[in-house]
């Protein structure tokens, strides 16, 4: 077992190392100097570098040195907390982020919580009742949910709403909250707000999960044990709930662990579309205006939110599985 | 892997002499026989033809010109086709709005209505149909139109460009996009895949580490920073050539387990070692054995990409970080859809999505009926 | 006059000396799939005694395991109970007297009641039979507190009793272990000890050894022998191993393609075997005491597929004794010949 945490661990730090150089050639990719860049900037908006500063910003950066040296000299200062500054908000990054990283979390953790709580009920049902109505009816939902693209869904909700209600769904604050500091308020208009994104977010990931569900779980009705247990004189639901769910429970959960990197990427685009306060529409307008710090930071912390996630979510499942734990696996 | 499909046994001499009769098919018949009970993967496969159809003759089909602008005729309506006179004789037609904006609702408001004719087969703008014979002729179109006059059967965006037509080509490059994606990832998946179970030990672990890697990675902030890297100065051909590899460059990690899983399990198989004893070559066995086994799920997984690879890009294109004008794609064509108020004054302009979900669900039920019908058991 | 199947019964049971515990009359299971319709079990009958072993021999696909699933009511879907009678003698509970379990709802309170208490079940591959996610005690005590009133701590106290019982070394370790932690033998030897939990009057034994090797096998056996001999036991034995037939089984009902097509004492089918599919099976087993580099006598031809059952008597096509024009045409009538013998052949009479 100790084996199997160790070896997660070891490979979850590889991809956020892979991560990490994906993120700096992406800030290194447009073409010009960083630093020039930045002092034209700079001198635009009326401050003044002197010679020697300039210099010492380029020996900072390391520019005009390998990819290697620039990329050890940017994990290095990114190690000890100093992600850069952004030459379009003229802040340092982490200040641009904010509160904004972490709103992303708590939208794709909600996401992840309507999912289970959703794909989990509907999947035993549809492969207990199969080829009933209910079944057909809860493929279809879920192959609408499968079909259309969750910008496309939010869009739609978003016209649906401005048109009939004449109400603009967007957002995850109510305009009197959104610069306000944080209070239990506060916090309930999110809570308010927080249900269509995480919906909307949900949908696609749960019409996977249903299908999942419902495979494995057909696959292990089929299976002896469940004779067995049948045998037993055990009461139906308790026959199913108790071995063929926790069985196709496995497959199920480890889905889930890479249902997080989906999440966090949809929520990104859906938070585009719905004006929402995350890290989204920061990285899209950063990328454009070719803000490479502030981008490159966004996608590094949003891999290493991704990673560690699913790293968390392989530990459960290990946890979970009496066979991994006692080293069969 | 031959298929015994049923045995007969007529009993007109007795017991020792009672002949057996068995029909014999192939794998890849047996797969197409399944296939064909699956009504609702039968139709989405004709869906997705007419779709595919449609995507070669894109221009044919187009009534005007995807690029031309024109600045009199920003949101118009979609036009209805009407096929009677008023006196019930045929005559397919449209009602054009000869109009002019109301300044305070900013709508067309009709001030003449006008009968213009319809017909098929008529001139327009000038194409390559499919991409070799240079011709003019659309199959829709005005019969004898006057310079203002114009065909607008899904009304004009907000440079008063034919949405029609426009999605028309949209479809032609969104579809293409999502095949040629798929290509990229099915031979990076096939070949990777098939090499990390033929050597296994060292190169297997390290394919599957890299797979396991990248799936954890979150694809679309990726996909957007990759995207944005792309320099301006590309030209669209560029630039469209340059997405599919990146959407590609992620995708094929799905493809590659697949490939790896069904060769593994039927390297274990009998069949395979009945093969090496009698002597065939490792060549002759992943050939002439293994491959038409699992040739079916390799299909099935392939159609079940398609769709992923088409959202990938729409999603891409919408955010501004894919493909980007003058190029036209569904992406492209639902952008003009993200504002608000330009949607609640043009509706039409989310007639992107109905392509969209339709491909993409076509294709999910098509996915579907294949892999059952390659597999029933797995 | 034909009798009333409770009366042939009570006839039957002064001719043998001892009452049946389970009657099975004329059982008919079929599934009902798109291509056809498969008759898996097509008239069966015969008792069960307690403390006597009934052996159920016949080649793969004659329809044994069905039988058995269809006396618990644990068929498969599409396959039903179509006709037939299924007595329990002398049930306990409510009801005093006979119960028709053809008649009670599969699922019902009543069959469940039944099923694991009265009548239990064991199985051929005990890997595949128990859910890795559980211990070994806790499947047993389950059955224990469906079945009882009994406490966890009571529970489990007679799950490690039973463990003892079967022969299960170091049962108060073993009984917070997983199935995959033991080894074959062990798990055979759980899977008899979650049957006997709620102390069933009958256990019916579905290849028990088949998947074991031979000594392991030699092992189960005399357990079986053992708890039957200090339980009153009745034991239902399937198998497709003749071999374990004349070791075990006190009566024998040979089955072919869904018909029981000889029925008797386990003396009479070895010594004085009737029906010629009887006689090709033991021709068919390899004798210590034949001449050496003597061919094996095979039988000729193949199970037909269900789709295609030859009409007439099923076993027509590969009797080296086929009667033409009556075997091909009609199903010979079970047949009794004295004692608790029947055979079921236009050999022994019966011809239209």
């Amino acid at each position: 077992m100790l084996a199997f945490i160790v070896r997660r661990s070891l490979l979850a730090i590889l991809t956020i190392w892979v991560i990490s150089v994906l993120s700096f050639a992406i800030i290194q990719l447009p073409p010009g100097d960083f630093v020039t860049a930045y002092i034209a900037q700079l001198s635009a908006s009326g401050a003044s570098v002197s010679e020697a500063e300039a210099v010492a910003l380029r020996e900072l950066y390391g520019l005009g040195q390998p990819f290697y040296v620039q990329y050890a000299k940017w994990m290095a200062r990114v190690l000890a907390g100093d992600f850069g500054v952004s030459m379009e908000w003229n802040r340092p990054v982490t200040e641009v982020i904010g509160d904004r990283l972490w709103l992303t979390v708590l939208i794709s953790f909600a996401a992840l919580v309507i999912t289970w709580g959703l794909a989990l009920p509907i999947g035993i049902y549809s492969a207990v009742r199969q080829y009933s109505i209910g079944d057909y009816l809860f493929t279809l939902v879920g192959f609408v949910g499968l079909a259309v693209p969750n910008f496309l869904l939010a869009l739609v909700i978003m016209y649906l709403s401005f048109r009939f209600l004449g109400a603009n769904v967007g957002g995850l604050f109510s305009s009197e909250f959104e610069l306000a500091d944080w209070s239990w308020a506060k916090v309930w208009d999110l809570m308010k707000h927080l249900p269509l994104p995480a919906v909307i977010l949900a949908l696609g990931g749960t019409a996977q999960l249903i299908r999942i569900m419902r495979a494995n779980l057909l696959d292990e009705l089929r299976r002896p044990y469940v004779v067995t247990a049948r045998a037993k004189g055990l009461p139906e639901r308790r026959v199913i709930l108790k071995y063929p769910v926790r069985a196709a429970l496995n497959p199920f959960a480890s889905t889930v662990a890479y249902l997080f990197p989906y999440l966090v990427s949809g929520s990104v685009i859906i938070s585009i579309v719905l004006s929402l306060p995350t890290v989204g529409p920061l990285l899209v307008r950063s990328l454009i205006s070719q803000d490479m710090f502030l981008a490159g930071t966004i996608v590094l912390l949003l891999g290493v939110l991704t990673v560690v996630g699913t790293l968390i979510s392989d530990l459960v499942l290990m946890w979970v599985d009496p066979r991994i734990r006692y080293q069969l696996d | 892997m031959l298929a015994r499909l049923f045995g007969s046994s007529s009993s007109a001499e007795g017991a020792a002499a009672a002949e057996e009769r068995f029909a014999v098919a192939s794998q890849l018949k047996l797969t197409w026989w399944r296939f064909r009970r699956h009504r609702l993967a039968v139709a989405s496969g004709i869906v997705v033809i007419l779709f595919y159809l449609l995507a070669a003759l894109a221009d044919f089909l187009a009534t005007m010109d995807p690029h031309d602008t024109d600045a009199r005729r920003t949101y118009t309506p979609p036009q209805a086709i009407r096929f009677f006179d008023d006196d019930w004789s045929l005559r397919p037609h449209v009602v054009v709005l000869r109009a002019r904006r109301d300044p305070s609702t900013f709508r067309m408001v009709r001030d003449q209505a006008t009968k213009v004719d319809l017909a098929l087969f008529v001139e327009g703008y000038s194409y390559e149909l499919f991409g070799l014979f240079p011709t003019n002729v659309h199959l829709l179109g005005l019969k004898n139109p006057q310079p203002s006059e114009t065909l607008h059967l899904l009304g004009t965006d907000r440079l008063g460009r034919d949405l029609w037509s426009r999605l028309a080509v949209a479809t032609r490059v969104s579809l293409t996009i999502g095949l040629v994606s798929v290509a990229i990832s099915l031979f990076l998946g096939v070949l990777l895949g098939g090499v990390s179970a033929i050597y296994g030990g060292v190169v297997d672990t390290i394919v599957q580490r890299l797979i396991e890697i990248i799936r954890s990675m979150p694809t679309i902030p990726l996909w957007m920073g990759l995207a944005a890297a792309l320099p301006n100065t590309w030209s669209v051909m560029q630039i469209y050539f340059a997405i599919t590899v990146i959407i590609a460059l992620l995708a094929w990690t799905d493809l590659a387990r697949v490939v790896r899983g069904k060769f593994l399990s039927l390297r274990e198989e009998d069949f395979v070692t009945a093969a090496e004893l009698a002597g065939a070559s490792q060549m002759r066995i992943i050939f002439r054995h293994l491959l038409p086994s699992f040739l079916s799920h390799i299909i099935a997984a392939t159609s079940l990409a398609l769709p992923a690879m088409i959202i990938s890009e729409t999603s891409l294109s919408f955010l501004g970080l894919g493909l980007r004008p003058p190029a036209i794609s569904w992406g492209i064509l639902l952008q003009d859809a993200q504002n608000i108020e330009a949607l609640a004054l043009a509706p039409w302009l989310l007639a992107a999505a109905v392509p969209v979900i339709t491909v993409i669900l076509a294709f999910n039920f098509l996915g579907d009926g294949l892999r059952d019908a390659a597999d029933p058991y797995g | 006059m034909p009798l009333t199947p409770m009366a042939e019964i009570a006839a039957r049971a002064t001719q043998s000396g001892a009452a049946p515990i389970l009657s099975v009359r004329g059982l008919k299971t079929y599934f009902h799939l798109p291509e056809g319709i498969v008759r898996a079990v097509d008239g069966v009958s015969f008792d069960v005694r307690p403390g006597r072993t009934l052996g159920v021999v016949g080649e793969s696909g004659c329809g044994k395991s069905i039988t058995a699933r269809s006396i618990l009511g644990i068929v498969d879907r599409p396959g039903r109970v179509e006709s037939g009678e299924i007595w329990l003698h002398g049930a306990t509970g409510a009801q005093a007297g006979s119960i028709d379990l053809v008649k009670l709802a599969p699922n019902g309170a009543q069959m469940r009641a039944i099923r694991g208490r009265e009548i239990a079940l064991i199985f051929q591959e005990p890997m595949a039979s128990f859910s890795h996610y559980y211990t070994v005690g806790n499947q047993i005590m389950e059955a224990i507190l469906q079945h009882s009133d009994a406490s966890r701590a009571d529970a489990r106290a007679r799950a490690i009793e039973l463990l003892r019982t079967v022969g299960v070394p170091q049962p108060e370790r073993r009984v917070d272990e997983y199935p995959f932690q033991l080894s074959g033998g062990l798990r055979q030897r759980v899977m008899i000890a979650m049957a006997l939990a709620c102390d069933p009057r009958i256990l019916i034994a579905d290849e028990p050894t088949t998947a074991l090797d031979v000594t392991t096998q030699a092992q189960i056996l005399d357990l079986l022998r053992g708890l039957q001999e200090q339980r009153g036991l009745a034991l239902i034995l399937i198998t497709h191993d003749m071999g374990v037939i004349a070791e075990m089984a006190d009566d024998v009902v040979v089955m072919y393609l869904g018909r029981a097509v000889e029925k008797g004492s386990v003396d009479d089918i070895f010594h004085a075997p009737k029906h010629p599919y009887t006689r090709a099976l033991l021709r068919s087993i390899p004798s210590i005491m034949a001449a050496p580099r003597t061919r094996l006598a095979t039988l000729g031809g193949s199970i037909p597929h269900p789709f295609n059952r030859p009409a007439g008597c099923p076993f027509h096509p590969r009797c080296p004794e086929s009667i033409p024009s009556v075997c091909d045409r009609v199903v010979p009538p079970v047949l009794a010949e004295g004692g608790n013998r029947e055979v079921s052949c236009f050999l022994y009479g019966g011809r239209p």
